[in-house]
């Protein structure tokens, strides 16, 4: 996948070196970000992978601002969207939806999915001011349910009447009822039999095409993330440590560590050259994480310089960035 | 749905008819003891006793005489208290029942409303002062009894500062019936229905703000958040409405156990001639007529309450409608 649409050169959003902590009890800080910067353009799909526990739902979560980053920066179309008061914040998110990965937690039990998909639709004005007519919600809703393929009936239903993969849909049309132009889709299939997995990222490349769509994907299947992306950053320990063109990050993995995620897929890949070995050990707790490089404690080629000097994100010949004093592809 | 309604009232009527045997099985059919002295009350005399024993078939089967008991309860309406010189005992009730009804519906109204506004705020507001401040207020409602809080409010309104601009209008304790003179129902009845409503404010509005809190963390509510509603709408809307669940379930048992005689602190200290107070006095006198009658009211009343909950929750929840 290639053929970034390069005619408008400025990101749809971007994050300047963004931070998350948590207080986690007895002067301990938790870092679940750690200075993460990205951009994307119009269009883009990134793919954000990493194991459990590495910030990437959470990353998700400040660039909608659904959590309030401890530090940092999200400009969202031109707008800086951290520091902007809820009243404000409300109307930009008709251009910015998210998808959650709990299909069932995501939807109020005890409300129809009608009420549900149609609620933005109420709660924002109509393109041209003013609220929107019942006919013209009526109409959208059909139109939405035809768009990700649930019959008209299942507005009259409850969300426990629905199968995971049905209840995902239903998610995605709330997504999408006010046109946004930005999706970010936490973890949309990891719930998901595998069969009804390929249906859902399927759809969602399907509804990319249509409706233009811009998306961040967030997921820890380097198998979905592959299939559906543009550009992939990886991310480890509330860090980014590889970020570029997705043929490029998931066929010829400059970090180790991404190398080793690719390792670790139980399915034939595109190698070249060869790879070290899969990871041992466990990650580190983000409370207190490693000096150095914070992937040294499980680095196939660490060297001392990994152990003391943390290596900067930093642009390679071909493009893409990443976090290492010796990446795997040359320089 | 409406399957499930008829379901759910025969079970109703099931258990009604349940607690009617069990009741009579108390009163009358326990091992040593002869129900027909009991009543025709304390040194009844002989010819009381005989007329007794036959009005109510002592000396025929257990099935029979239950069957009398219910006639007299229901059809006849002709229970009558020795004890109480030969009173019936159902229009008793039947006066009483408005001015329990009256005092309860009243508080029940103002204990909803005050607890709905203190929870809701409490949870919109959470970890601040005013948070703070309305649960510390609930516990000290929960804290204070109400046959205090009743006499502190007679003392006050009624002797000390009775002859005040504020407190003239009060009139003196008693009912006036709500058919007769509405305004001066509601007079005579604002103080007692205050009185009432300030334990379950406390106790709602505490249980609310707890459940409030809780749903908060549910990810439906980040969904709600992330289409881009406004915090009250996010809280009233999809919050409220979840946690409305626990609220109507003490609702149901509270209103039930006060129309069938809980009140009956209030109903002393405010002099209200109420279901409660006839059954206190059926107590202290022994009237098992009385006793037996007032109990049978108040089962009703639980038991159709209870299933006036659970219709509730099918509008609540829908999940519960499948599930049966």
């Amino acid at each position: 996948m290639t053929g970034l649409p390069d005619h408008s050169p400025s990101p749809l959003i971007a994050a300047q070196d963004l931070r998350m902590t948590y207080r986690v009890g007895r002067g301990q800080v938790l870092r679940a970000l750690d200075g993460v910067s990205l951009s994307v353009r119009p269009g883009e799909v990134l793919g954000l992978v990493g194991e459990s526990g590495c910030g990437k739902s959470t990353l998700g979560r400040c660039l909608l601002r659904l959590v309030q980053p401890s530090a940092g920066r999200v400009v969202f179309d031109g707008t800086d969207i951290t520091t902007l008061p809820e009243r404000r914040l409300r109307p930009l998110r008709q251009d910015m939806q998210m998808v959650f990965q709990d299909s069932y937690a995501a939807l109020n039990p005890r409300r129809r999915i009608g009420d549900l998909v149609a609620e933005p639709l109420r709660v924002h004005p109509a393109p041209g001011g003013g609220r929107r007519s019942r006919a013209d919600i009526a109409a959208r809703l059909a139109e939405l349910m035809d768009l990700v393929g649930l019959p008209q009936q299942a507005l009259a239903r409850y969300p426990h009447e629905f199968s995971g993969g049905q209840r995902q849909r239903i998610n995605i049309a709330r997504a999408l009822a006010l046109s946004p132009r930005l999706v970010v889709a936490d973890e949309p299939v990891a719930a998901l039999d595998v069969s009804i997995q390929a249906q859902i990222v399927n759809l969602f490349m399907d509804l990319r095409d249509q409706l233009g769509l811009t998306y961040i994907f967030v997921a820890h299947d380097l198998a979905v993330v592959r299939q559906i992306s543009t550009r992939v950053a990886v991310m480890y320990l509330g860090a980014i440590v590889e970020l570029g063109e997705a043929d490029a990050v998931l066929h010829r993995p400059a970090h180790p560590y991404t190398a080793a995620l690719i390792a670790a897929v139980p399915e034939p890949v595109v190698r070249t050259g060869d790879l070290p070995p899969p990871l041992r050990g466990d990650v580190p707790s983000p409370i207190a994480p490693p000096p150095g490089c914070r992937f040294h404690t499980r680095c196939p080629v660490v060297r001392d310089r990994c152990r003391v000097d943390p290596p900067a994100l930093r642009t390679l010949p071909d493009g893409r960035e990443a976090a290492c004093h010796y990446p795997l592809v040359g320089e | 749905m409406a399957l499930t309604v008829l379901r759910r009232l025969g079970q109703t009527l099931f258990v009604l008819v349940g607690i009617s045997v069990l009741v009579f099985l108390v009163f009358f059919a326990t091992p040593g003891a002869d129900p027909t002295a009991r009543i025709a009350g304390r040194n009844a005399s002989p010819e009381t006793m005989a007329r007794v024993r036959v009005e109510y078939g002592f000396d025929r089967p257990l099935p029979v005489q239950y069957a009398r008991m219910m006639e007299k309860l229901f059809v006849t309406r002709d229970l009558t208290s020795y004890v109480n010189r030969g009173q019936k005992v159902v229009p008793e009730i039947l006066e009483a029942a408005p001015v329990t009804l009256s005092l309860v519906s009243g508080a029940a109204a103002i204990w909803v409303v005050l607890s709905v506004a203190m929870g809701v705020t409490a949870a919109a507001l959470r970890g601040g002062w005013v948070d703070r401040g309305l649960m510390m207020l609930g516990l000290v409602g929960i804290s204070i009894p109400v046959f205090w809080l009743g006499q502190v409010v007679n003392l006050v309104t009624q002797s000390r500062y009775h002859d005040s601009w504020l407190f003239s209008w009060v009139p003196g304790l008693g009912y006036v019936p709500l058919t007769e003179d509405p305004l001066g129902w509601f007079r005579a009845l604002v103080l007692p229905w205050l009185t009432l409503a300030v334990l379950f404010v406390g106790i709602y509005s505490r249980v609310l703000r707890a459940d409030l809190v809780a749903v908060q963390s549910e990810d439906f509510m980040r969904t709600a958040r992330a289409k881009g509603l406004s915090p009250a709408r996010v809280l009233l809307v999809h919050g409220l409405r979840t946690s409305m669940i626990t609220f109507v379930s003490l609702f149901g048992l509270d209103f039930a156990q006060l129309v069938g005689g809980g009140a009956l602190l209030t109903e002393v200290v405010f002099g209200l001639q109420g279901v409660g107070r006839l059954t206190y006095q059926a107590l202290s006198n022994l009237d098992l007529p009385l006793i037996m009658a007032t109990v049978m009211y108040s089962a009703v009343f639980v038991v159709i309450a209870n299933a006036v909950v659970d219709m509730l929750y099918l509008i609540l929840d829908p999940r519960v409608r499948d599930g049966r």
